[in-house]
Order: C-alpha cells, then sequence, then structure tokens
C-alpha cells in the first residue's frame, strides 16, 4: 500500500549548477503533501527526484538520500526502471499518447513494457483504472477513439488512469491542474482526495486555494535570487501553514502580498 | 501605422474618426512592398515549376508511345539494331531488386545512426557522426561506385560485376540522407511522451521502439522513401558496378544487371540504328531513343508510385484526433 518518503539533506544539481539545495523532509502515506512557491525555486526538480525522472536531463544529480520506506531510492542496487513503476507522475500538460486509443493509452504502462495480458483482464483494468480517475462514463462508449480527442481536462484525467493502471503506491502530480478550466480543475481535485486513500500523493501547485483545498500537509519552497539555489523554507500542517507559518517568508507568500505575486507567478508561467 | 488625422466626412464624433484613419490608413510603402514581394515570390514559384512540368510533359509525350505489354515484359536479349520488339522488363527487375537491396542495407544502418544521435548520441563521437553524415551527403555518386567496385575487388579479385556490389555502391549514397531525414524526424517527437512513457516505468529502449519510432513511423518513412527516389535514378555508379546486360537476371549475387537509368543511357548512346531495307514493322531506325524516353518513363512512375505509397502510409500511420 500507500508509502512513505523519507527525504534527507538532498542536493540536487544541474551539472555544476546547485538547483535546490539541503532538502528534508517526511512525505506521509495515505496523504496529500502540496509543494507550494515562487516560479523558478525548484519544486517541479524536487519532485522529479522522488522518482528519478530528473535523470533523463543530462548532468542531473543529486546528493544526499531519498528514502522509501527506509530503502534509499538511490542506492547502488535501485534500477530507476523500477523506481518509476512504483512511483507514477502525472505532468502539467496532459501528454496522452497521440498514436494510441483511450483504450491503449490505460494500457500503456502495460503494452510498453511488452508484459502479455489476458483480454479480459485488460478490459477489468481498464475499467477499474478509468472508474479510478473519474472518467469511466464519459468514455466508456469510445475507448478506441484516439485519446487526443478528449478535451484537456479530460485527457489530464486519462493520464492519472494511465499512471494508476501500473498500480504505482506513490503518485506525483506536477501542476496537473495549471492547463485546465475550473471545472476540470474541481474534477481533479475531487479526484485527488479520493485517490488519497490508496496512494502517497505529492502535488506542486502555482494556486494557493488549490493547496489549501486538497492538501493534508504543505511545503513552501522559495528562492533567495536567480542563480541560487532553490531551498525548502518550511513544512507543516496545511492549516498551519496558511494561518500561522512559523517564517516570516512562507507568511509573505501565503497572505496578502502573495496576491501581487501570485499574478507575478501567472505572468511568469505564461511566458 | 499613420496617425494622421483626416477630415470627419459624416459627422461622427472625433474618436470615430481617429480611429478610422489609424485603421484605414493607407500605408502606400508597405502597400508597394506587399505587391513587390507578391509578384516576386510567385515569379520564384513559376520559375521552379516550369522545368519539372516540361520535364514531365517532355518525357510523357516522348516515351508513352513505347509502351507497351511488351515493352514492359520481355528482355532484349537477342535484340539487334532496329528491332522494335524488345523491352524493359530485365532493367525494371534489376532497378527493383538493387534499390530494394539497398534500401534493406542502409535502412537499419542510417535509422540506427539517427537514434543513436538523436536519443544517446553526445560529446564528440555525436559531433563526429553528424559531421561525417554531412561530408557523406556531398559525395559524388562516381566515387561511391567506385569505392564499391574496389571494395569487392579486395575480396572477389578484380572484373567482378554484380547487383549486389551496385546495391553497396547506392547504400553509400543514401545512407547519410536516411540518417539526416530520420534524425529530424526523431527530433520531432515531443519530449513530453519520452517523459510520459519513462514514468510509468518503461525502459529507455522499449520507449525509443514503441514510443518514439511509432510516433514518427509516418515521418520515417516519407524519409526513407525520399532517400530511395535519390538512388533509383543514378547511373554512373550502377554502370561500374553492375555492368549492362541484355537479359534477365534474378540473382543479384551473381553475374550482371540491367538497370533502367543504365538502360537509358545504353539506349541512347546507341543512337540510330540502320535498316538495310528501309524502315518497317521490324526495323525502326530511331527504336533506341524510344526504348530511353520509354525507360525513363518507366522511371518517373516508379518514383511518382513510391511517393503515392509514402503519402498513403503518411495517411495510416499518423496519429489521429478523432
Amino acid at each position: 500500500m500507500a508509502q512513505r518518503i523519507d527525504v534527507k539533506d538532498l542536493n540536487i544539481y544541474y551539472g555544476d549548477f546547485l538547483a535546490v539545495q539541503d532538502v528534508s523532509m517526511t512525505i506521509d502515506p495515505q496523504s496529500v503533501t502540496a509543494f507550494i512557491g515562487p516560479s523558478g525555486c525548484g519544486k517541479s526538480t524536487f519532485l522529479r527526484t522522488l522518482n528519478r525522472m530528473h535523470e533523463v536531463i543530462p548532468g542531473a544529480r543529486v546528493e544526499g538520500t531519498v528514502e522509501m520506506e527506509g530503502v534509499d531510492l538511490y542506492g547502488d542496487d535501485i534500477d530507476p526502471v523500477a523506481v518509476r513503476r512504483n512511483v507514477g507522475m502525472v505532468f502539467q500538460r496532459p501528454n496522452p499518447f497521440p498514436t494510441m486509443s483511450i483504450r491503449d493509452n490505460v494500457l500503456a504502462g502495460v503494452r510498453l513494457n511488452n508484459r502479455r495480458i489476458s483480454k479480459s483482464a485488460a478490459e477489468e483494468l481498464v475499467e477499474a483504472s478509468l472508474r479510478g480517475a473519474n472518467l469511466w462514463n464519459e468514455v466508456k462508449d469510445r475507448l478506441d477513439r484516439p485519446g487526443s480527442g478528449l478535451s484537456g481536462g479530460q485527457q489530464q484525467r486519462l493520464c492519472i488512469a494511465r499512471a494508476i493502471a501500473v498500480k504505482p503506491q506513490v503518485l506525483l502530480m506536477d501542476e496537473p491542474c495549471s492547463a485546465l478550466d475550473p471545472i476540470s480543475t474541481l474534477a481533479i481535485e475531487d479526484l485527488i482526495g479520493e485517490l488519497k486513500q490508496d496512494y502517497t500523493i505529492v502535488i506542486v501547485t502555482h494556486n494557493m486555494q488549490q493547496a489549501a483545498r486538497v492538501s493534508d500537509r504543505t511545503a513552501f519552497f522559495n528562492i533567495a535570487g536567480t542563480g541560487k539555489p532553490g531551498r525548502l523554507i518550511e513544512m507543516n500542517e496545511t492549516s498551519t501553514i496558511f494561518s500561522t507559518p512559523a517564517e516570516q517568508a512562507t507568511e509573505d507568500y501565503v497572505s496578502a502580498p502573495f496576491l501581487v505575486r501570485a499574478s507575478q507567478d501567472v505572468a511568469a508561467v505564461g511566458t | 501605422m499613420s496617425t494622421a488625422t483626416i477630415p470627419d466626412p459624416s459627422g461622427t464624433t472625433e474618436a470615430t474618426a481617429r480611429t478610422r484613419a489609424a485603421l484605414t490608413g493607407a500605408d502606400g510603402a508597405r502597400r508597394r512592398k506587399d505587391r513587390t514581394m507578391t509578384v516576386l515570390i510567385w515569379s520564384a514559384f513559376v520559375v521552379a515549376m516550369a522545368p519539372l512540368v516540361s520535364l514531365i510533359w517532355t518525357v510523357l509525350s516522348n516515351g508513352a508511345a513505347r509502351i507497351s505489354m511488351d515493352f514492359l515484359s520481355l528482355s532484349m536479349r537477342n535484340i539487334f539494331g532496329g528491332d522494335p520488339s524488345g523491352g524493359i522488363y530485365h532493367a525494371i527487375v534489376g532497378t527493383l531488386i538493387i534499390t530494394a537491396l539497398a534500401t534493406v542495407i542502409s535502412v537499419p544502418v542510417g535509422l540506427l545512426a539517427a537514434i543513436y544521435l538523436v536519443e544517446y548520441g553526445k560529446g564528440v563521437l555525436a559531433r563526429a557522426v553528424t559531421f561525417f553524415v554531412d561530408v557523406m551527403t556531398g559525395i559524388p555518386s562516381i566515387v561511391a561506385g567506385l569505392f564499391a567496385v574496389s571494395l569487392f575487388t579486395l575480396f572477389l579479385g578484380p572484373g567482378v560485376r554484380m547487383g549486389v556490389i551496385g546495391a553497396v555502391a547506392l547504400s553509400v549514397l543514401m545512407i547519410p540522407v536516411v540518417v539526416r531525414s530520420c534524425e529530424e524526424m526523431l527530433k520531432l517527437v515531443p519530449n513530453e511522451l519520452r517523459e510520459a512513457s519513462y514514468a510509468l516505468g518503461v525502459p529507455k529502449w522499449l520507449t525509443i521502439v514503441k514510443v518514439v519510432l511509432r510516433t514518427s513511423v509516418a515521418g520515417l518513412t516519407t524519409g526513407i522513401l525520399l532517400a530511395v527516389a535519390r538512388v533509383i535514378g543514378e547511373t554512373a555508379p550502377l554502370l561500374v558496378t553492375v555492368g549492362v546486360t541484355d537479359s534477365i537476371n534474378f540473382d543479384p549475387f551473381e553475374g550482371r544487371m540491367m538497370t533502367l537509368p543504365v538502360f537509358a543511357y545504353r539506349q541512347y548512346s546507341q543512337g540510330q540504328a540502320t535498316c538495310p531495307g528501309g524502315e518497317s514493322a521490324t526495323c525502326v531506325a530511331d527504336i533506341a531513343i524510344q526504348n530511353a524516353w520509354g525507360a525513363a518513363l518507366v522511371l518517373i512512375v516508379l518514383v511518382l508510385a513510391l511517393n503515392l505509397i509514402g503519402r498513403l502510409v503518411n495517411r495510416w500511420f499518423s496519429p489521429k484526433l478523432r
């Protein structure tokens, strides 16, 4: 079932550039943990170290440990492919495979790995995953249609269905709603609330209200300036972070001045 | 933008007039530029199209009369002088076999090299491969032919002519084209799809085979067919490697073969035949020239057919929206 993650003294580099410095945190199982902070502060970079996805970028490396139930993900005998099967990921922009039908997209984790699966088992997996992503009723009559024909919000839920079809223990979400309209966002947020019964969920978001709505614990990242590394400023119960944070920087970010900053963030994301 | 105000003709408010002036403001210089460039671009298009249309028309009008079932299904064996009963079947067979063999050699090498460059290559080795591929693109085709001849001479001794040597010569010309076009196509596959696949716990090689290649298969096919079209009309390297023959030969590993471009060249250089008893049904003076035009037409139709197949493959395999 859902697994606990302990991060200790993690430094993340791109080549010689220290992108994120000295992060230590504990992520509880069967809960939603939100990462907030201004653009470029290393939230997404840090998120990607939790399933070794950052290694895809040439020159990226880490120091420190990320332990999943006590097992260091960066140990010598750890297979990054197995890590990613255990820790699923949903990206900022919905990215269903354009050459595959809705059904094949859900089965992608099985099919792409050349694993054999009986037809009935495949049907069951498709239905269970699509139901898990609250998409079944909308697509059950057109499973053979291309996944790219769905709306943005449906595509994102298809990507979530695809991620949970691999049966991961942990689900990472990198700004999953930033490209979606409010109604689709609400659908995904409801879904996150249901998924946390079974998974450890980590979500990066630029939306304070979203963090407040969906998460149990919130981590605030910040960056001192361009070219400086991002750091974890504070992590606590979400209610505490948004009402009585311990750090002044957190207070500044989540309270009134945030409105100004958030609009700057939105502008930065838009560019 | 012109901001000059014009007199208010219809008695509307000043703001309306100013807006109208700003939006209708005739920018004479820009319009003239627009006209000039339009004319230039259209004339460039016509200049580019004229030779192409003229070429197709000439080949069609000169070659169409020679095309018949016999012409397509007979060889030139025991055909001499102005005898019009010969055909190009042996040359069609030779062209198809040699080009197919060259494709079989070039596509794996070229595609794998492209995959290396896009998915794995970095640093000195990748730059070196890119550089030499670029250099190879410019190799004169006769040099490729001589390379293949000397390579096989090392193993088989001098004077050997066979289809496979020609195929090797053609693949020397074809590989860089395949690498280049496949590289561009693989680069077009969005990184998001690779990441989506990695995030599902799919290893890199399966991601390449089942996501990257599958997504770009339409473009890869087009690129490969263009490379085939590039070499199918080669004459010089085939002349030195495969030689010429008047007979049908299905075995590229044994004996000389005829190919369409070489056939056209040979027939053309034969010139007029002498007909001692005057022109008749069994002796046509310019039959060799007619044969050359006929072979040229068949070659063009083959290339056209390849392109059509490419289009169809493109349509079948490209990602669909609904």
